[in-house]
């Protein structure tokens, strides 16, 4: 449904891009987490793909259509949840869904109808009639979701949709977002790894403009529970630094990733109880081969998180 | 056509719900009666002046007309006061929509800049053309206790509109610049008071120059109309003013797809 590809940008002349290479799939129907820390690139990535503006390189494409050379054709099958809700607060919430709705192109007939049934959907019948102005927080952010879906778009993407709610505010959204699956694809980006594993059925997690890891949450969790991972490189024959790992009490598993002019990257398992970098570290060394890297890789989601969101060398 | 519509209603909607346009109608009104009241006495001190010397010393009544006196007097003051005026009321046009983030709604539905240009653009010139019919009142006044010629007065409202059709073009393109509403009605203001102080500034240019700044002078082209004559060449280059700002405005909006800008 949703197919990003290599999508770069850069702002004005800054030489270092925002985002690079970013390429996902989103299948229909799915719901996709967009996770990363503040800065990362989720929003830039976002407003590519709904025609805000266009990539620097790359394309996106939704419902097989090119945002670059069709973006009317996206623009009326996205709806689009930016982080600050796009709200008139002049205007009441009936009067705002149904500006909303003109402007997307929903068809008149179906309007009224419509309408009725998102608010009912966000829980929005009480106060379909107050000035958006006066609106709580909450309901401020239930106008912004209803007015992404007004248009009954095949394609949602919601630009972190908690933020500044209250818990009980946070479960509605999230259950909102939740009952949406199957019927619509949704991109939902945040920096909360609960909400991931809540709502989303694949996660994209995505660091200084790159994306780092992609999967589901349980895939990402599951793989690695029980076993601890740690990332070797070093320099010397591959079979001897394979063999020289193995040899290392406690190494349950160890995986040649693969090499470049005679270094060699492995991955090593081993139990989750005993922390084994030290041993590993000095065997390699002692082997007679050159160490040039050694660092854990994560175990839970929360902790590939923080590996990849967290400085180098942290 | 829809979206045009919808963006309309949206903006006349929020002028007539905000407390601007109501202050701003007032203060154009409160301002227009009090001129129209002076040019009045004025034009009432003129007669008693002439008709006394006339009595006492004889001979032909100078002419008294109503219209060269007070109607031209009016719309040309009209026509500075709009200068103040409209950029206040195009200020929040497009700098609004960029600060509350609405901007990003209307540019990620499919709807083009054209209709969001034209639908605020045509908002605001009912609103000041309604305020502007207001004045009507005043020229009933005058058409109560005179005789003043209903051409002219035709012809300076054809006039006047234009005029601030031109205006709020100017506006709405200073208002797309920024997000700041004070920037956007220092930006309107000071561009159009280049163009009003054009016609002063020719005199000291010769040659081309001087025929360039002469036609680009923008209250030089309403002094047929206050005459009662509507001249092809004038509505054209309010027209064209108009337009050429509009398009300025679509440039500068699509512009943001290849500045790379946020």
């Amino acid at each position: 449904m949703i197919e990003v590809e290599g999508l770069t940008k850069y702002y004005g002349r800054s030489p270092v891009p925002a985002i690079e290479d970013v390429t996902f799939r989103v299948e229909k129907g799915e719901i996709l987490g967009f996770l990363g820390p503040n800065g990362a690139g989720k929003t830039t990535t976002m407003r590519i793909i709904t025609g805000y503006f266009p990539p620097s390189r790359g394309t996106a494409r939704v419902a097989g259509y090119d945002v670059m050379e069709n973006p009317t054709e996206v623009k009326k099958r996205v709806g689009y949840l930016p982080e600050h809700p796009p709200l008139y607060n002049d205007m009441t919430v009936e009067g705002f869904l149904n500006f909303v709705a003109d402007i997307k192109g929903l068809d008149r007939s179906k309007k009224k109808l419509r309408i009725g049934e998102v608010a009912e959907r966000c829980g929005l019948d009480e106060v379909m009639d107050v000035r958006i102005g006066k609106l709580s927080k909450g309901y401020r952010q239930r106008v912004g979701v209803a007015q992404a879906l007004v248009h009954d778009p095949e394609v949602l993407i919601l630009d972190e949709p908690t933020i500044g709610l209250d818990p009980k505010q946070v479960v509605e959204v999230r259950n909102l977002i939740k009952s949406l699956a199957g019927e619509r694809t949704v991109i939902l980006s945040t920096h909360i790894l609960p909400e991931v594993s809540m709502t989303c059925g694949r996660v994209v997690i995505i660091n200084k403009g790159r994306v780092v890891a992609e999967d589901t949450p349980e895939n990402l969790t599951a793989r690695l529970r029980g076993v601890r991972t740690i990332f070797v490189e070093a320099r010397g024959p591959a079979d001897g630094i394979e063999k020289v790992l193995r040899e290392v009490p406690d190494v349950k598993e160890v995986r040649h990733e693969g090499s470049e002019d005679g270094t060699h990257r492995f991955v090593v398992e081993s139990t989750l109880e005993k922390d084994i970098r030290a041993q590993l570290a000095s065997s390699v060394v002692s082997g007679g081969f050159q160490l040039l890297e050694l660092r854990p890789v994560g175990m839970s989601l929360e902790d590939i998180f923080l590996q990849l969101t967290t400085e180098e060398g942290a | 056509m829809r979206g045009f519509f919808a963006v309309f209603k949206k903006e006349l909607h929020s002028y007539l719900t905000s407390p601007i346009a109501y202050v701003l109608a007032a203060v154009f009104l409160v301002l227009m009666g009090f001129l129209f009241r002076n040019l009045v006495m004025q034009f009432n001190a003129f007669c008693l002046t002439y008709f006394s010397q006339a009595a006492r010393f004889g001979g032909q009544l100078p002419e008294l007309n109503l219209n060269r006196i007070v109607v031209e007097s009016f719309f040309g003051l009209l026509g500075f006061i709009s200068l103040f005026m409209i950029p206040m009321l195009t200020m929040r046009l497009y700098a609004e929509e960029k600060k509350l983030g609405t901007f990003e709604l209307l540019t990620t539905s499919p709807i083009s800049n054209l209709q969001t240009i034209l639908g605020k653009f045509t908002a605001c010139f009912v609103l000041y053309a309604g305020t502007v019919g207001l004045t009507l009142v005043m020229m009933g006044l005058l058409d109560a206790y005179g005789e003043p010629d209903w051409g002219p007065i035709g012809s300076s409202y054809l006039g006047v509109l234009l005029l601030g059709a031109s205006f709020i073009a100017v506006g709405i393109l200073a208002s797309s610049l920024t997000e700041n509403q004070i920037v956007a009605v220092a930006i309107s203001f000071g561009a159009l008071l280049l163009f009003w102080l054009m016609g002063w500034a020719s005199q000291f240019a010769s040659g081309g120059l001087r025929k360039v700044m002469e036609y680009l002078s923008i209250i030089d082209h309403m002094e047929d109309f206050y005459k009662g004559v509507i001249d092809t060449k004038d509505v054209l280059f309010y027209l064209s003013f108009t337009f050429f700002s509009l398009f300025l405005t679509a440039v500068v909006l699509e512009s943001r797809k290849w500045r790379g800008v946020r």
